[in-house]
């Protein structure tokens, strides 16, 4: 990152573009956490790119002023992949949804995934298809009626952070549109060297209004968040309920804490690093756990590999060039 | 010990084309490499094709399990791998079967008849033995227990009967080397190289090579096979090499990608018959270039733009099916005017088709297969050599055009090798891009340059002020915003096209290779056609018919004067590999009678082929305007 000359604040990452999104739709909250996030990571608006895919989410490159490419459906992470391993000295961010990411594009996040390109894959997740008028998404619920399911959906779904970790993803996140904890989950996807993926639940309320209320709901949401942060027990956001390791069905149960209930102690103790944790904390019922699901510190970055191969066989080529190429090997002369 | 062949009295032959056949697992594309190269030494110019079966380990002994390689080797200039063989080897039944009817009558037959099993025999389909009955009557025959002799020479190395059976491709070229004066000692190096960690297999194929020779020098060979030689041919001097299709590619990528000052991106996904171009990038990371294995064709494409986005000269290969994948992510690269190079190896289609068999059937998907007006630049390789400032070529189009250019070659020459001419990289002419670094007053990312090619800037992303976005949706000329202007789109759809067809002034305009404007018949040809398409004009203008030869490199846009030279011929022949794709562009394009001559066999046009034709086209009629001295 060049030395930031200037102290950039929110709106230096605000284009001239008006914002299109429908009024209400979570998006919103995700662009101001990330236009706000970013001055703080001291991002430059000329090292910073957003590539897209395509879909009410991908729409985003456009109302930041940074540079960005807004690409075709689902393969927004092989655009990142060819411009990070080319040009390793800029900020790639890939912004993607359910639809994009999970269904037409599919097999690129579990490549990109993989590979451990160093990028922040940030999906949003809305449980829906907004862009194409409301039909369900992989993400979606059976039963989800929509213009193309009017009896109910009976597509058993995905969960986006199951994907991420099947795919040997080395940093693996949550967080919701309007929480005031989703610039911190920005800065450490960041601040991880690798593919960094954000799923960020996003309540689209023209297409799913209110999917996402039982957590994200100011009242009575706390209850159903679970926070999880490593090294530390995990207790839901209002601090009544948390998990303990049941020994023999190797699950997480929730248990009622305080009086009549358990102690602190009891409960089971987040290890980010370890996958199975992360694995059985992506789909609990009754609660969703939010923040850092599983980091692996010091994997290797596939963008680095690339490079590191070009300047073994340089150094070892001594300055061979291309004329001596076309002159290896047999030849005679006439 | 002397590899060198000893001297006899040598009965001396223009041209000869030699064919291998043999089993797949026979070894026979090591064994015509092998001869090729040695031939290239004794400086004859030469043409090769590989012909190999689509299964990897197809059951032995079967028909469709054959692997042949043919090669052409002449002491002038010759252009293809022959039309039909002088020799032909056959290692079992099966290759025989299939190889027989195109070898000469009265051509040279060397079979091994340790292979002719009844097993094998039935396999390949004979009901009864045509050793043993006079159907290969026509031919010089030359019968050898060709396995038993390879036993023999390598029993000291105990390999055991399945290792030691792999060396009679390396018997058998002994034997060929001894029958063409060719020298040993380039191959057993080879082996000694390639079988550097196994010395004892490296031993034991250099006994087996020098068995088959000294077979040739001491056993009493019938009199109807004769030891021949081939004098070298006239080439213009200098240096030179063997070069195929995809490897001359690859390096004219790299040489383009120089000349542009820019650094190469190369994703690709693997497909018969463009991974050798991968393989060969992949090779060269010690001069810069990256390259990516996708993990589809799209991604294979997607990665090259956002490389382009960039700054680096991104550039894709596949083949026909992998085109039809990245059809939406090329649309994306016209839309947005970013360089792109997608090298499409042609092969038989469509859908999976024939993929080692080799067809130009992918002009109309190159020219036309996209959603929405979407041209693009397409150019065609003509030879193996050709591909190289093919390459270089479409790499100069696309930074300078800012579009993407596709590049059409084919299985033919993307795996035919020939001897090539080293070229000076420091003479070849530079074409520096230069990036779009300001003023941030009144930018916006499709500012047209004033150059009159309408390409937009090209902008690299950490330009501080520059900062842009840039999509598929349809964009105001005046700002680069989105816009669905109706009139808009209109006008941009023109600018796009508009673009592309200024490509043309920017081009060599159209010229005949061979021949005089205003003849009896024009050929037009593209591609990998070119020799075939050129030595039977030759012939066809030598019985003194007014017949000339047009080879299009720049398919789209057409170059200019392209009609006007039509136009003076009583007639336009356009042989392609394809039904008729060309002839239809042309039509389509310039309202002239062109008229297709297709051969859609996954085989290149023999060259008798192509004289029948034009002289059926051609008539009794006598020459329009005979010229003098033809008369004489
Ligand atoms: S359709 Fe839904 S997701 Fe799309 S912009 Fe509107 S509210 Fe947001």
């Amino acid at each position: 990152m060049t030395e930031n000359p200037r102290k950039l604040t929110r709106k230096d990452f605000a284009s001239d573009q008006e914002v299109r999104w429908c009024p209400g739709c979570g998006d919103y909250a995700i662009l101001a956490a990330i236009q706000r996030t970013l001055p703080k990571l001291g991002a430059t608006t000329e090292n910073t790119v957003f590539v897209s895919g395509i879909g009410c989410s991908s729409r985003f490159p456009y109302y930041m002023n940074t540079y960005g490419f807004h690409t075709i459906h689902g393969r927004a992470p092989t655009f990142a992949t060819g411009l990070k391993i080319t040009r390793p000295e800029l900020d790639v961010w890939v912004i993607t949804g359910d639809g994009d990411g999970l269904s037409i594009g599919g097999n690129h996040l579990l490549h990109v995934l993989r590979r451990n390109v160093n990028l922040q894959i940030i999906l949003f997740n809305n449980q829906i298809y907004g862009l194409t008028k409301g039909q369900y998404s992989p993400t979606s619920d059976v039963g989800q009626v929509s213009p193309s399911t009017p009896l109910g959906s009976i597509d058993q779904p995905v969960v986006p952070v199951r994907v991420a970790l099947g795919a040997n993803a080395k940093f693996v996140a949550r967080g919701y549109d309007v929480s005031k904890k989703l610039p911190e989950l920005l800065e450490q996807a960041h601040a991880f060297p690798g593919a960094a993926l954000v799923e960020v639940l996003q309540n689209c309320p023209v297409f799913n209004d209110g999917v996402f209320d039982l957590i994200t709901d100011r009242k009575k949401g706390p209850q159903h968040q679970l926070w999880v942060e490593h090294g530390k027990p995990m207790i839901t956001a209002d601090g009544k309920k948390g998990l303990r390791l049941d020994p023999k069905t190797m699950q997480l149960e929730l248990v009622e804490l305080g009086e009549g209930g358990v102690s602190e102690d009891e409960l089971f103790v987040h290890d980010e690093t370890n996958r199975s944790i992360a694995w059985m904390l992506s789909d609990l019922p009754e609660v969703k756990a939010l923040g850092v699901l599983y980091r692996e510190p010091d994997a290797p970055v596939y963008d680095d590999g690339v490079r590191a191969q070009v300047e073994m066989a340089q150094e070892k080529a001594g300055g061979s060039d291309l004329a001596a190429l076309l002159r290896s090997g047999h030849t005679w002369e006439v | 010990m002397s590899t060198a062949t000893k001297d006899v009295k040598r009965e001396e032959l223009e041209s000869v084309v030699i064919r291998f056949a043999g089993d797949s697992g026979d070894g026979m594309q090591l064994t015509g490499s092998q001869f090729t190269s040695a031939t290239a030494m004794m400086g004859n110019d030469l043409a090769t094709f590989p012909d190999f079966p689509a299964e990897i380990r197809a059951p032995a002994g079967t028909t469709y399990g054959v692997s042949g390689f043919q090669i052409h080797f002449a002491d002038h200039d010759i252009l293809t791998p022959g039309d039909a063989p002088d020799v032909l080897v056959a290692m079992n039944p099966a290759a025989l079967k299939v190889n027989l009817p195109t070898l000469k009558k009265g051509g040279l037959l060397i079979v091994n008849t340790d292979a002719f099993t009844k097993n094998n025999l039935k396999k390949a389909g004979y009901e009864s033995n045509p050793l043993e009955d006079d159907s290969l009557a026509p031919y010089r025959l030359l019968a050898l227990e060709i396995t038993r002799m390879t036993r023999a020479a390598v029993t000291e190395f105990n390999l055991g009967a399945k290792a030691a059976d792999r060396s009679k491709n390396m018997w058998t070229l002994g034997l060929m080397f001894w029958l063409f004066g060719r020298d040993r000692q380039p191959t057993v190096d080879w082996l000694k190289k390639k079988f550097a960690k196994k010395p004892e297999i490296a031993e034991a194929n250099i006994a087996a090579l020098n068995a088959g020779h000294i077979y040739g020098e001491t056993a009493e060979l019938p009199s109807t096979v004769g030891v021949y030689q081939v004098p070298s041919a006239d080439l213009p001097p200098g240096t030179y090499r063997n070069i195929d299709g995809n490897q001359a590619t690859a390096w004219g990528l790299v040489a383009g990608a120089q000349l542009a000052g820019l650094p190469l991106f190369y994703g690709s996904y693997p497909i018969t018959p463009a991974s050798s171009l991968l393989h060969n990038l992949a090779k060269l990371k010690h001069l810069g270039v990256v390259t990516f294995q996708a993990e589809d064709e799209i991604a294979a494409v997607c990665a090259a733009i956002g490389a382009s986005f960039g700054g680096s000269v991104g550039v894709t290969g596949t083949s026909g099916p992998g085109v039809a994948l990245k059809g939406e992510a090329i649309g994306l690269a016209i839309a947005t005017e970013l360089p792109l190079v997608i090298c499409d190896v042609q092969r038989g289609g469509p859908s999976t088709g024939l993929p080692t068999k080799t067809e130009q059937s992918d002009l109309f998907q190159a020219v036309y297969g996209r959603n929405g007006d979407a041209p693009l630049v397409v150019l065609a390789a003509a030879t193996p050599g050709d591909c190289f400032y093919m390459a270089i070529e479409a790499v100069r189009l696309a930074t300078k055009y800012m579009t993407p250019v596709m590049l059409l070659t084919d299985g033919y020459i993307a795996n035919g090798a020939e001897p090539w001419p080293i070229p000076d990289v420091s003479k070849l002419e530079p074409f520096p891009v230069k990036f779009h670094e300001g003023p941030s007053e009144g930018f916006q990312p499709f500012l047209r340059r004033d150059d009159g090619t309408h390409a937009r800037v090209w902008v690299k992303p950490g330009t501080p002020g520059l900062e842009h976005r840039i999509g598929g949706l349809e964009k105001a000329a005046d700002s680069g915003n989105i816009s669905y202007d109706p009139d808009n789109h209109h006008a941009m759809t023109k600018l796009r096209a508009e673009k592309v067809r200024g490509v043309a002034d920017d081009v060599p305009a159209a010229s005949l290779d061979q021949g005089e404007a205003g003849g009896e018949l024009l050929v037009v040809g593209w591609g990998s056609t070119y020799g075939s398409i050129k030595q039977a004009v030759e012939r066809v203008r030598k019985g003194g018919r007014k017949v000339a030869h047009l080879h299009l490199r720049n398919i789209w846009p057409l170059p200019n004067g392209l009609k006007e030279l039509l136009e003076g011929f009583d007639q336009v022949m356009v042989p392609e590999m394809n039904d008729g794709q060309l002839a239809r562009l042309l039509r389509g394009e310039l309202l002239v009678d062109a008229v297709p001559f297709s051969k859609i066999a996954g085989q290149p046009f023999r060259i008798s082929e192509l004289v029948t034709e034009i002289e059926r086209r051609l008539g009794d009629a006598a020459p329009r305007e005979s010229s003098p001295e033809v008369r004489a």
